[in-house]
């Protein structure tokens, strides 16, 4: 798998982290709030499409930045990669 | 006289070149150019192989990859590589091998008494024998466990050495835009094509010569394309490689065989080189393979594919038998019965399954001469150790039906086909699933995208000469009495697929690991459609709704060796301190810690480890030590909202720390657990220094450029590791002020300018460093930190001023016997499993603010009163305790249940005892109580001891803060 990074160009997978469901991370519960509910979910429920996934891997053998790259499951190609928490 | 050299042709040998060789020891001798395979031919050999479970003779049945029988053990200087096909081996002067599967020799092979136990070795013989029942004393399946042992070595393929692997092996990535896999016509044609647009073409050809199973008349054309592919600076072209893998991202793996086929490497050549290539596209031009018929006997040495007959005798020629017959359900062996012909075989007959035939093969029938058998089959060979004759008898392929009695036709050499099949392996592996093609009977590719294509026969573009015709009549087995081998290599039989549908394996992939058909290291390229066939028969289905299985990698074995390349030995990463040789060259013994290599201990002369650390410590307790801390994780944080980043990851508030300050923080991971604990110093308004422990410093810093990336992306703070810029070494003991007062300049050091906690700015032999008073040692202590560049410098600064004071250094066990005294943790307590409130460091978690962590950190099972707790521990019996050991109640003979376990241990000089830290349940309330630590296992030990506060030496911290 090659991820194109946007600072360092395409990089083999062995230089990134995996870090996480993207769109569960976006989602971290507002800190001053005391759901309980919304802090489970957001600790320890995941999706597990096959498909396309939205996830956040950090370019930990490079540039150090983490990503926000739309990645399918099935055939690992990946179709999107942006910087997370850019406003959209 | 059966096979044998011809007097003239072969393209691939030279005759003037003999060359020798050895099976078992036996001398052999073939020409330049020969494999071990065409050589052996030409010797007359028959017997190339013993059969998996029967242990039957099997001969020669295939030209290349797809050969299943001719395997042999490739000895070279004591380094033994099992199960390589003949049919690949090149030979050369002094080519050493052992035949397989045989005892005592392959040609008398007492092991073959098992065809007699045939019926009881079927399909599942493992899964119906070895459940156990018991026998006498020997319970369940032990048993046949031992009996499996004794068949085991029955049953088999070669036998892999211990020696170790003296070649080398190379690795390479590869970038192009297009490429081609087979180096036949159809591959070369699209290579040129490729490379005339300027596109950076890599050409993979397998064979040791290009052109494939292209017949010899083509050889000029051949040659001019590959001449106008090696003049271009745009094309790769690799012969000797096999694309075996083809992976996600059209990234494939590919094994060049650099140097197998010679006596001595090249200078500086590796044994093979394992490519990594990643094409914009791949071309596949991988060919067609035969297939057999499955018909009684058809395994008999001297049964081989047409195709691979006709191959022998052009590329080596050799012929493979003197009296041909030929079998076939297709029209492609006629043209092979005619080129055997011509290269001087006497054909016997001509057996194929269908009624009529064309006029192109009537053509080929009537210069091969023979009798032509039209509608007739094999239904039987006979010979003991080679093919002497066949029995033929009239068939009606639709009906399925026999008429008249089988006619005896003499003769050493039956040429069998049964269809082509595409080589669709590759595709199917990058997970394009192949499509039947009823007028082929074969499987073939499935439509293309952008990033591949298929070309000549691997696309079914069966292109033979003289206008014969590619599609054979469906005939897969000739359902006649007697063992009809399937997969050869593996002994499934037609009757084995039968068996397996009726005990209820109907699915294609249980048919495949109950019965192991295409499961051998031919991985099934001769067996897979015929035993898919037999299978939908069985199952009164078509083939394409039985379906065929995905390939898997590797498409022919690859070696570990090449895989791995230089990657072996010790690859393990060490990480040095600045200090690094001072230690060694004071008596240091080094111990790895994570990546880091620190200082055990500084043994003098006659010490033991355990003397050394307990004078190091008592040294620490009682005068002044000093130990290399630049191991810890150092992280630089910068930014306007520096302060503020910190109040939401660490437990405890930052806001109001003093420029100048440090202070012990705590971080949590979301979920609320412990994370890892370090001292955070406030450099200035906007500026911080945190450290970490040594294990954790990688995941800490990931953790804040997530918090910063992701969840806080507007925070302007910028983190920064700066482990590698720091030298630190800490001072520990009663005597530590005094020495830094006699080395330090530029800064007082006394209470009131560096209290506990303090930070100062000064100097030590001219260098800058940053000292701050914090304790882990639980004694008076300061950590001094300067450039890394300037490390031993200051460190033995440090030990010169401290001379006068006794000072002496001091290692990871003499620091870890003081924290253990003192009950502080380390990642062995903070293994993620524990909580700050475990742990008793739940005065640092703030109620004021929010931090990671703290939404999760309050729920009902991280609070329960019956958590495992840190506690300290005494042997009682003075026995040395053992790290990792369980805490129980009860004594050896009823241990009861186990109620937590020893995170550490060491010898305290304070307490005069072995001490330790351990996680106990409902700890805070078993203070005082008499338990075990049991350690059954390793050393057997079962220690009485006795359960006290982790803060076993000076609980209130009189002396770091004196």
């Amino acid at each position: 798998m090659i991820i194109p990074c946007p600072f360092c160009g395409p990089r083999d997978l062995s230089e990134f982290a995996y870090c996480g469901d993207a769109d569960n991370l976006a989602a971290r519960p507002d800190p001053a709030a005391s759901d309980q509910s919304s802090w489970n979910a957001f600790v320890y429920d995941r999706t597990n499409p096959a498909g396309d996934h939205a996830e956040i891997w950090q370019h930990a053998g490079g540039c150090r930045r983490h990503l926000r790259i739309v990645r399918n499951t099935v055939t690992h190609a990946i179709s999107d990669v942006t910087m997370p928490g850019a406003k959209a | 006289m059966t096979s044998h050299r011809c007097a003239e042709g072969g393209t691939a040998i030279d005759r003037t070149d003999t060359v020798g060789f050895t099976v078992d020891g036996r001398q052999y001798f073939g020409l330049a150019g020969d494999t071990l395979a065409s050589a052996l031919l030409a010797n007359g050999v028959r017997v190339m192989g013993r059969s998996f479970k029967y242990h039957r003779p099997r001969g020669l049945m295939a030209f290349g990859v797809d050969e299943p029988n001719a395997l042999f053990t490739v000895t070279t200087d004591g380094v033994r590589e099992p199960n390589v096909r003949a049919t690949e081996i090149e030979i050369f002067d002094g080519l050493a091998v052992e035949s397989q599967n045989r005892w005592p020799s392959l040609d008398n092979d007492l092991m073959a008494i098992n065809q007699l136990g045939g019926k009881a070795l079927a399909a599942g013989f493992y899964y119906k024998t070895f459940m156990g029942p018991v026998i006498g004393p020997l319970k369940g399946t032990r048993f046949w466990m031992m009996c499996e042992h004794v068949i085991r070595r029955a049953a088999g393929l070669g036998r892999p050495g211990t020696a170790p692997d003296k070649s080398r092996y190379e690795r390479i990535n590869a970038f192009c835009d297009v490429l081609v896999i087979g180096g036949g016509l159809a591959g070369l044609k699209q290579a040129h094509e490729a490379a005339e647009t300027g596109r950076h073409v890599i050409v993979c050809e397998l064979e040791p010569r290009w052109g494939g199973a292209a017949d010899g008349k083509k050889e000029s054309e051949i040659r001019q394309i590959v001449e106008s592919l090696e003049s271009r600076p745009n094309v790769t072209l690799l012969t000797r490689t096999t694309v075996w893998g083809w992976y996600d991202g059209n990234m494939l793996a590919a094994t060049e065989r650099v140097s197998d086929h010679l006596k001595t490497a090249p200078e500086g050549a590796p044994r093979q080189r394992h490519w990594v290539i990643r094409a914009e596209h791949v071309a596949l031009a991988t060919g067609a393979l035969e297939r057999p018929i499955v018909f009684p006997g058809n395994d008999r040495p001297g049964v081989m594919l047409a195709d691979a007959g006709r191959r022998y005798t052009e590329t080596f020629g050799v012929l493979p038998g003197q009296h041909l017959a030929v079998f076939a359900n297709n029209d492609s062996a006629y043209a092979t019965a005619a080129a055997l012909r011509h290269a001087g075989a006497n054909v016997r007959a001509i057996v194929d399954v269908r009624p009529e035939i064309g006029a192109a093969a009537q053509r080929l029938a009537d210069r091969a001469g023979g009798a032509l058998k039209l509608g007739h089959a094999v239904v039987g060979t006979s010979g003991a150790k080679g093919l002497k004759s066949i029995s033929v008898a009239r068939y009606n392929h639709e009906t399925r039906s026999f008429s008249g009695g089988a006619e005896e036709i003499e003769t050493d050499c039956l040429l069998v086909s049964g269809g082509w099949s595409p080589v669709v392996h590759l595709a199917s592996q990058a997970g394009a699933n192949p499509v039947w093609d009823d007028a082929l009977q074969a499987f073939l590719p499935p439509k293309p995208d952008a990033h591949w294509s298929v070309h000549g026969a691997a696309a079914g573009d069966l292109d033979f000469d003289h206008d014969l015709s590619p599609a054979p009549a469906p005939v897969f087995e000739i359902g006649h009495p007697g063992k009809a081998f399937v997969d050869f290599q593996h002994d499934v039989t037609a009757d084995d697929v039968r068996l397996a549908h009726r005990e209820g394996f109907r699915s294609v992939e249980h048919l495949k690991r109950y019965t192991t058909l295409g499961m051998a290291t031919d991985q099934g390229k001769t067996s897979n459609v015929p035993g898919l066939a037999i299978m939908a028969d069985a199952l009164g289905k078509p083939i394409p709704d039985v379906g065929t299985t995905r390939f898997r990698p590797p498409y022919t074995a690859a070696s570990l060796g090449s895989i791995a390349a230089e990657r072996y030995g010790d690859l393990f990463p060490h990480r040095l301190t600045p200090m690094h040789d001072w230690h060694g060259d004071h008596g240091a013994r080094m111990y790895a810690a994570g990546h880091w290599e620190r200082p055990e201990s500084y043994n003098r002369p006659g010490e033991t480890v355990e003397q050394a650390y307990v004078r190091e410590a008592k040294t620490v307790r009682s005068g002044a030590g000093l130990v290399d801390v630049s191991t810890l994780g150092k992280i630089d944080i910068q930014g306007p909202d520096a302060a503020d980043f910190l109040n939401r990851v660490y437990t405890n508030g930052f806001a109001k720390l003093p420029v100048n300050k440090a202070r012990y923080g705590l971080m949590l991971r979301e979920d609320g657990f412990a994370m890892d604990d370090g001292t955070t110093w406030r450099l200035a308004e906007n500026r911080f220094l945190i450290t970490t422990t040594t294990a954790n410093a990688g995941k800490v810093m990931s953790h804040l450029e997530l918090c910063l990336d992701v969840h806080w992306p507007d925070m302007r703070v910028h983190v920064t590791s700066v482990t590698d810029q720091w030298a630190g070494a800490a001072i520990a003991g009663p005597k530590s002020r005094d020495v830094l007062a006699a080395c330090v300049t530029g800064t007082d050091v006394g209470n009131d300018a560096l209290p506990f906690m303090g930070i100062v700015h000064g100097a030590v032999s001219g260098v800058p460093v940053m000292i701050c008073r914090l304790s882990f040692s639980g004694e008076l202590a300061y950590e001094v930190y300067c450039g890394a560049h300037h490390g031993t410098h200051v460190w033995e600064a440090l030990m010169a001023a401290g001379e006068p004071f006794a000072i002496a250094p001091y290692g990871l066990e003499a620091l870890g016997t003081l924290r253990i005294e003192k009950g502080h943790v380390t990642a062995a307590e903070i293994d993620g499993r524990t909580t700050a409130r475990d742990l008793h460091l739940d005065w640092m978690l703030s109620s004021k603010k929010p931090f990671v962590g703290s939404a999760m950190m309050n729920r009902e099972g991280l609070t329960d009163q019956s958590r495992w707790t840190l506690v300290g521990v005494v042997s009682r019996s003075g026995e040395k305790l053992h790290g990792g050991s369980h805490v129980v109640a009860g004594d050896r003979d009823g241990p009861g249940p186990g109620l937590g376990h020893l995170t550490a241990m060491a010898f305290s000089p304070e307490i005069n005892a072995y001490v330790g830290l351990a996680l106990v349940e409902d700890g805070g309330n078993r203070i005082g109580q008499h338990l075990y630590a049991t350690d059954p296992v390793r050393s057997g030990t079962h220690i009485p001891i006795e359960i006290v506060s982790q803060h076993m030496v000076d609980p209130k911290g009189e002396r770091m803060h004196g």
